[in-house]
């Protein structure tokens, strides 16, 4: 009797210990718990204003932490060509957000898969595109092509924020996944 | 009589309320053309600027600055690469438009070059900028 009252006990305390941890989702503001789990699932979320308005004037601004330092300054130094387009700022701003970048670089940041992106590009590759990094292509080699290129919502990877819902939030676990045409992405 | 005089107030108060809807940046930028020599303003010759095609390299051998921002000021344009939306170019149904003089400056410094291959120059620039502004409800 007295075991399985103990037993009972320990079981139900864990219970309720556990509850924020199972039905709290990945963004509720307090706790440790809530700091650990967004840092173990995610990038950090461009919160910078300057770099929002300048770098996602034209396409979503991208989370730093997916691209490393070097990465950052090679886009930095050759805005004027930019993918094709001019991107050039004035050196004031230009400043502001070489140092936001490089500080922020998946070389640098402690969010889980920043050292993911990070580990899989050899030491002397700079990649120029998020797209282009080893565990990018890896995490979406199952998608096939009419749900992206093909798909004229979509068109390219490099539009994150049309597939994954929390993109801007720098949240892009599977479950928040919505391909326009085609619904949610379930492995 | 009377309709004379009410269609000339309303005229009037029109003219006097379109003139100020021209934001201070863009009678900054103007003045600062004029003392770069331009002496006449030609808004026609902005709107032609505008809707012309210019010779460019690699992917986009033909630009304009009608590729993103449209033929009609009035609407919503998109980036030509991403798709990203551009809210209109007309103060008149952007009000925020034309607003800030830097990025004015930016985007005459980015588009210009990305566009015709080069600066534009302060006639240019005064051109177009009169052209934007010079807008009436009606297309």
């Amino acid at each position: 009797m007295k075991n399985t009252l103990a037993i009972s006990s320990v079981i139900f305390t864990i219970g309720i210990l556990s509850l924020p941890i199972v039905w709290g989702d990945n963004d509720f503001e307090w706790g440790g718990i809530n700091e650990y789990w967004q840092k173990s699932s995610a990038v950090a979320a461009v919160t910078n204003p300057v770099y929002k308005e300048e770098c996602g004037s034209c396409h979503m601004a991208y989370p730093p932490g997916l691209l490393p330092a070097r990465s950052w300054h090679k886009i930095m130094t050759g805005l004027e060509n930019h993918f094709g387009d001019n991107a050039e700022l004035d050196t004031e701003t230009a400043q502001t957000i070489s140092q936001f970048l490089q500080t922020n670089s998946s070389d640098k940041s402690n969010y889980r898969r920043s050292p993911k992106f990070n580990q899989s590009v050899h030491s002397t590759d700079i990649p120029m595109r998020i797209t282009d990094i080893p565990y990018f292509k890896h995490k979406h080699d199952e998608i096939p092509a009419r749900m992206v290129t093909g798909n004229p919502k979509v068109r390219s990877f490099s539009q994150c924020n049309a597939c994954h819902t929390k993109a801007e939030r720098g949240l892009f676990n599977e479950h928040d996944v919505h391909i326009p045409g085609y619904g949610r992405w379930d492995d | 009589m009377k309709q004379v005089i009410l269609i000339t107030v309303l005229v009037g108060g029109l003219s006097v309320g379109f003139a100020q809807a021209e934001s201070s940046a863009v009678n900054t930028l103007l003045e600062t053309y004029a003392s770069q020599g331009v002496a006449r303003i030609d808004a026609e010759n902005g709107k032609n600027l505008w809707q012309k095609t210019y010779q460019g390299k690699g992917e986009y051998a033909s630009r304009s600055c009608t590729n993103c921002h449209t033929d009609n000021l009035t609407k919503t344009g998109r980036h030509i690469k991403t798709n990203k939306q551009i809210k209109p170019m007309s103060p008149v149904v952007n009000p925020q438009r034309l607003t800030k003089l830097k990025t004015i400056k930016k985007w005459f410094k980015r588009n210009c070059k990305w566009t015709m291959g080069r600066k534009c120059t302060p006639q240019e620039k005064a051109d177009i900028l009169t052209y934007l502004t010079n807008q009436s409800k009606k297309f």
